[in-house]
Parts: C-alpha cells; structure tokens; sequence
C-alpha cells in the first residue's frame, strides 16, 4: 500500500511499527504522563482494557482515579466529561461503539457544542470523544453505524477520522491540544492495522487532508477505512493507465476546502469514497464544495459518490460488504468517471 | 453566640451575622425586582424571545447559595435568573443580556435561558430539563481531582426527576463520593403536568435512597430552613463525604413561560401560595429576631428598586452584537 504521499512532511522522530489501537495508546499514554488534567473515561476501559482493547493496561499505570471506568451511562457519563472539561479537566472519553453516542446526543450537541457559544465565549470544552465506529465487524446494526457526517453537521464540534496508526496518534493529541470538543472516529477495522509511527510527541493538524497518492486522471476523495480501499483500487487502475489521486480527508469539520478543490482542479474528475449513508453524507458536502467553487469549471464529468446503502447495517457477511462501498465498486465508478467526459 | 439564644431560635440567625442577613434578604428583593422589571421589559416589547419567572422562588435560590464562595460553582436551569443574582451577579450585566446586548454576560448571544456569570462560578442556566446535572458531576470530578475545595451545586426541577440524566448524574456522584449538591426546586408542575402525574413518589427525596445519598426535603419558602439543609450537604461535601439530595418546597407565581394561560392550576392555590411570600416571611424574621427594623427592610427593598432602575438603563444603552461577528465564539479559535 503507497502510504508515504503525505503532503505534511513526516515529523522527525525515529518511527517503530505499531498497530492502529498501540498508537491511540501512546498517544494516550504520553498525555496521561505529561499532563495531571489529563483522565479516561468509558465503558470497561479499565482492568477490561475497553471492547477493542485500545486502553489496555493503562489503568495500572495511571490508577482508577485516572482510568476511569463509567457505569453503563452514556448520557451522564459523556456530560461529566463536558462539565470537567468546563471546569479544567482534560477528559477523553470513549464510547465503547459510537452507535451508542445516539444516548448522548444531548450532551455532545446542546451542551458541548454550545456551550461556549451560548456563553459569549467565557468557556471553552476542551473535550475529546473517541467513538469506534463502521461495519465489517458481524455486529449488525446497532453496532456498525458511520455516524459521523451527524456530528460534522453541528457548529462548535470538530470531527475527525484518522486512517493511519501515525494520524491516529497525532489527531488525538491534536484533539487534547484543542480548546474545543474533538469527536474522532475511529474505524474498528482498522484497530489491527500496522503502520509505522514515529515515537514521542507530534501532532497531525486538524483541517487538514493528505494527498496518500498523487495522480492526474481522477481525485479520488476518501475517509477513514475507504482510504485504504481507494488506494488499493487506485494501484489496480495504474495497472490499467489510470492515475488516480487519493485525498484522505482526515478531518471532516472542518474540511480542508483548498486540498480538495486542488486536485478537482489538477484532475478534472471527483469522486467521492466513505461508508457512512450515501443520501446527505460527506460526500454530498463535498461535491457542493466543488460544484460553489471555480473548480466547477474543472470538471470534466459528473461527479460521483459512493456511499452506505440506504438500510441499516444488516448481519449477513455477504449483505453486509454489500452495503458499504468495496474496492470493485471504487474500481467500477473510477474506470466509468475516468473514460468519461462532459 | 448562637449557645445563648433560645432553643427555638431559626438556624440562619443562629448561623449568619446580621449584616449576612439583611444582604441575603437584599438579594431576595434584587430577584424579586428583577423578575418583576424583566417581565415589564417584556411586555413592553423591550426583550423578545420568552423566559421563565421565578417569582416566589427567591429563598431557594439565595437559601441555597449561603454556604458558597466564589470559587463554588453552580449549574442552573431555565428558571435561573434567581440562581444567577443569588451567586453574585451584575443584574446590569444581566439585564444587558436580556436586551441582546454586547455588554451583556453571554454578548447577546444567549439570552435568558443561558444567562451565566462563569467568574462568579455560575456555569450557565440550561435550555434542556436535566442538562446540567451531568455537567455539575463533571464540575465536582474536576474539584476532586484537581484538589480545588470547590463544591458543586446543581439546581434542577421537579421536571427533571424523572429525566435521565437525573439518574445517571446521582448514581456517578455517588459511586466517586463527589462534592456535590443536587437541588431539587419542587414547585409542583413541570410546566402543567403536576408531579402527582409524572413522579412515582410522593416526594422527590426519597430518589436519594436509590443512589445512597441524604435526601432532605425542606419548605422552600423559608429561608431558613433551605440554608440549614444547605449548610448540612455543603458541609457533607466539602469534606469529601459525597452528595447530598435537598428537595426544596416552593412555587412559582407566575406561568411556566410567557405563553402559560394558567389552566392546570386554581386561583385559590395560587393565593395560597403567595400568601406563603417568601421574602415577607424572611423580613418578619429579622425584625423578629430584632435583625433589623421595618425602616431598614424598606430601605433594601428601595436599594433594589434603584438598583434594577439603573441596570435596565444600562441595558438599553448597550451596543448590538454585530451582525458580522455572528459566529463568533462557536470555536475558541477561528475555523473557516
């Protein structure tokens, strides 16, 4: 997989190999040592280590009064952690499937989010919510959700979707470093993923996409665990002569409008890759974007979108790829845009 | 010397000084007056929007406050201009607030449902029914982890009860022993349902027992009697025994909001209550215990007479947000 087309220069840190969970960790890890203000909080995210085993053993280090293990309470639980980030905390809280943020809607958009606003400014909420999200994993539907374009609809939230073991340290302490609540999202997928990730402290800015691979017959627009799939399409494609340009969006509120709307006007052709519900998802806002824009004048066709299909999340292995966007499905709509013209 | 006054001596004038007295009675009035100069604004076309009266509540929300500093924070609900004043703050800023202007404690941009004071440790009213009792829990984890001293106090309504963020905000402070204090103000309805038909117990307290905490419900209209159960909780609090439930008795005068029509309640109940006044029953008690005369009382109630007068001239002379700055604040840093 071509993962090394950043168009942030790599810190300079020495790297080591870890998997995408091992890098929340130590990202977390590091926090929790340099910074008292800094707590857990979740579901079994102590001695448990959280359902997908991305806290692991931090409570033994930091203790329980650090590592703190919630009751089964995502509404209480998520506005204790607003009402101590209000009030000097650092919390980062986990929800153990963001399916079940939808209990805590009311804390994440009436409180969280407005706070500061409704108050003229005199606070922030400098809280950071981890929420494993996407299907692949047989959980059908109410643990499989893309939630994520509800979250980027709201003023006052940022959100992103880290692809990388690297970007998923560095967006969260990005995320700590940030005045303002930081919801990220992190693929269960890709929690096993390896990848090189440089050692100690560095932060991946949020606003910003990365180019994974540069090309010029298509942009390829792609979130979370879709990047991946885009890239292996897009090796297949090059195979074929078509160069397709991937853009991990890496964050989506706020999106990085001048990366994307470039390569539209480099390559002529978007489409847009993520798993989340197709109608009135990121891509929708994306291709906006583009259409508002004097990249518009670019375009040399339709632009494309492949999203969730329009259902729940079903349980059977076969319904279940089927839907979310594959890598023959990128393919397919890359090599129609790619022949294609206005 | 509170060992030589006689036994039946109320609690608050065993406990505060005189002068402590007459400010909390000022305070009572200041609320009083505010509400009443509020609502005229209001109807005169002065403040748009709508807000929540606690007119009749005033003793709960000073009562309430006694036991606190500065450094203690409190969470406050729709009904929350009395909080607001009992914490300490400007009613110029506030009314300023009310009128939409720059000047005022949210810069116009939240009005009477988010009026604040964040120096004084007001951390907001609340739109939402039972949107801040989490957000009090969390203020007390950072009190307790960051070693502040500071105790929470969290005011909801009989409404919230049966909310769910009531449950899970007592069960959490209870389960870490957090310093604070969940109070309750009961003035029967939550908007028109009465707590008879929305609340499976007969008193509200009694949910304390469910999350092993104090519950104590006191006549809300006595300032006493809400400052002593407070003294108790806060106290409890302040050394690190955890939280404590106070369901504090009272009624508001007016309707829920300004669209109200009355139609859930009697007149003969509304007058029964209003002879209930909690502001002529604290003043009979200074004068009473011989706290301070009639002339006095008269002279802090024309104190805050005078002072709303100005605070509501402050307020229409304040400068309108601009309109260009409308996003401002929805992030601590500019986003595009």
């Amino acid at each position: 997989m071509n993962m090394d087309a950043g168009t942030l220069a790599r810190p300079e840190q020495e790297t080591r190999e870890l998997s995408y969970a091992e890098a929340i960790r130590e990202a977390m890890d590091i926090a929790l040592a340099a910074d008292e203000r800094v707590v857990l909080m979740g579901e079994d995210i102590g001695v448990y280590g959280g359902a997908f085993q991305v806290t692991g053993d931090l409570v033994h280090k930091y203790g329980t009064d650090r590592v703190i293990d919630t009751p089964i309470s995502e509404l209480g639980g998520a506005g204790v952690a607003v009402g101590a980030a209000m009030t000097g905390l650092r919390p980062i809280f986990e929800f153990q499937f963001s399916d079940f943020a939808t209990l805590a809607m009311e804390q994440i958009v009436n409180q969280a989010a407005k706070v500061r606003y409704m108050l003229g400014g005199a606070v922030s909420v400098p809280v950071v919510m981890r929420m494993p999200a996407g299907s692949g994993t047989g959980a059908a539907a109410q643990h499989s959700q893309s939630l994520e374009a509800w979250f980027a609809h709201v003023p006052g939230l940022k959100v992103v979707q880290p692809s990388t073991p690297e970007d998923a340290k560095g967006l969260l302490l990005a995320a700590l470093e940030d005045p303002d609540p930081v919801l990220i999202f992190e693929h269960k997928l890709l929690y096993k993923m390896k990848g090189e990730v440089p050692a100690g402290h560095y932060l991946t800015p949020i606003g910003k996409a990365a180019i994974r691979r540069k090309g010029t017959d298509l942009t390829i627009v792609a979130t979370s665990i879709m990047v991946h799939k885009a890239l292996e399409a897009a090796q297949t494609l090059a195979g074929e002569g078509i160069e397709a340009e991937v853009v991990d969006l890496r964050t989506i509120r706020p999106i990085d409008r001048e990366t994307v709307l470039g390569s539209v006007r480099k390559t002529s052709r978007l489409l847009c890759v993520y798993e989340g519900v197709k109608t009135l998802g990121i891509g929708a806002e994306i291709s906006a974007m583009v259409a508002e824009s004097d990249a518009f004048d670019y375009l040399d066709a339709p632009i494309v979108r492949l999203g969730g299909a329009e259902c729940p999340i079903p349980y059977n292995p076969d319904l279940e790829r089927a839907a979310v966007p594959q890598v023959p499905d990128i393919l397919q709509a890359a090599r129609a845009l790619a022949g294609e013209r206005v | 010397m509170p060992d030589l006054l006689p036994e039946n001596t109320p609690f608050a004038i065993a406990r505060y000084t005189p002068d402590e007295l007459k400010a909390a009675l000022r305070k009572m009035y200041l609320i009083r007056k505010f509400e009443e100069g509020a609502e005229e604004s209001y109807t005169r076309g002065l403040i748009h929007g709508t807000m929540h009266l606690s007119i009749g509540q005033e003793a709960s929300a000073v009562g309430a406050c006694m036991a606190l500093g500065d450094a203690d924070k409190i969470t406050s609900t729709h009904r929350g201009h009395g909080h607001c004043v009992a914490k300490g703050a400007d009613v110029s800023r506030m009314f300023a607030e009310f009128f939409g202007k720059e000047s005022g404690y949210c810069r116009g941009r939240g009005g009477s449902m988010h009026i604040a004071d964040v120096e004084k440790g007001n951390l907001g009213a609340n739109g939402i029914v039972g949107g801040g009792l989490p957000i009090a829990v969390g203020a007390a984890l950072s009190a307790k982890r960051l070693g502040t001293g500071a105790v929470t106090v969290c005011f909801f309504g009989d409404g919230a009860n049966n909310e769910g963020a009531f449950h899970e905000a007592l069960n959490m402070a209870a389960i870490w022993k957090l310093p604070v204090v969940f109070v309750c103000e009961n003035n029967k309805y939550g908007m028109s349902t009465s707590t008879e038909r929305s609340t499976a117990v007969r008193r509200i307290a009694t949910r304390a027992d469910a999350y092993a905490m104090p519950g104590v419900t006191v006549d809300g209209n006595d300032f006493s009697a809400v400052s002593e159960a407070m003294d108790a909780a806060v106290a409890r609090a302040r050394a690190g025994e955890g939280p404590s439930l106070v369901e504090s008795m009272t009624y508001r005068w007016r309707g829920h909001s300004k669209s109200d029509r009355n139609r859930y309640r009697s007149k003969e109940e509304i007058a029964d209550w209003m002879a209930r006044d909690p502001i002529t029953r604290m003043a009979d008690m200074l004068v009473e215990h011989g706290i301070a005369t009639r002339e006095e009382i008269a002279g802090l109630e024309a104190g805050a007479d005078r002072e709303i007068a100005e605070a509501i001239e402050f307020a229409k002379t304040g400068e309108n947000p601009k309109v260009a700055e409308v996003t401002r604040d929805v992030y601590t840093e500019a986003v595009q």
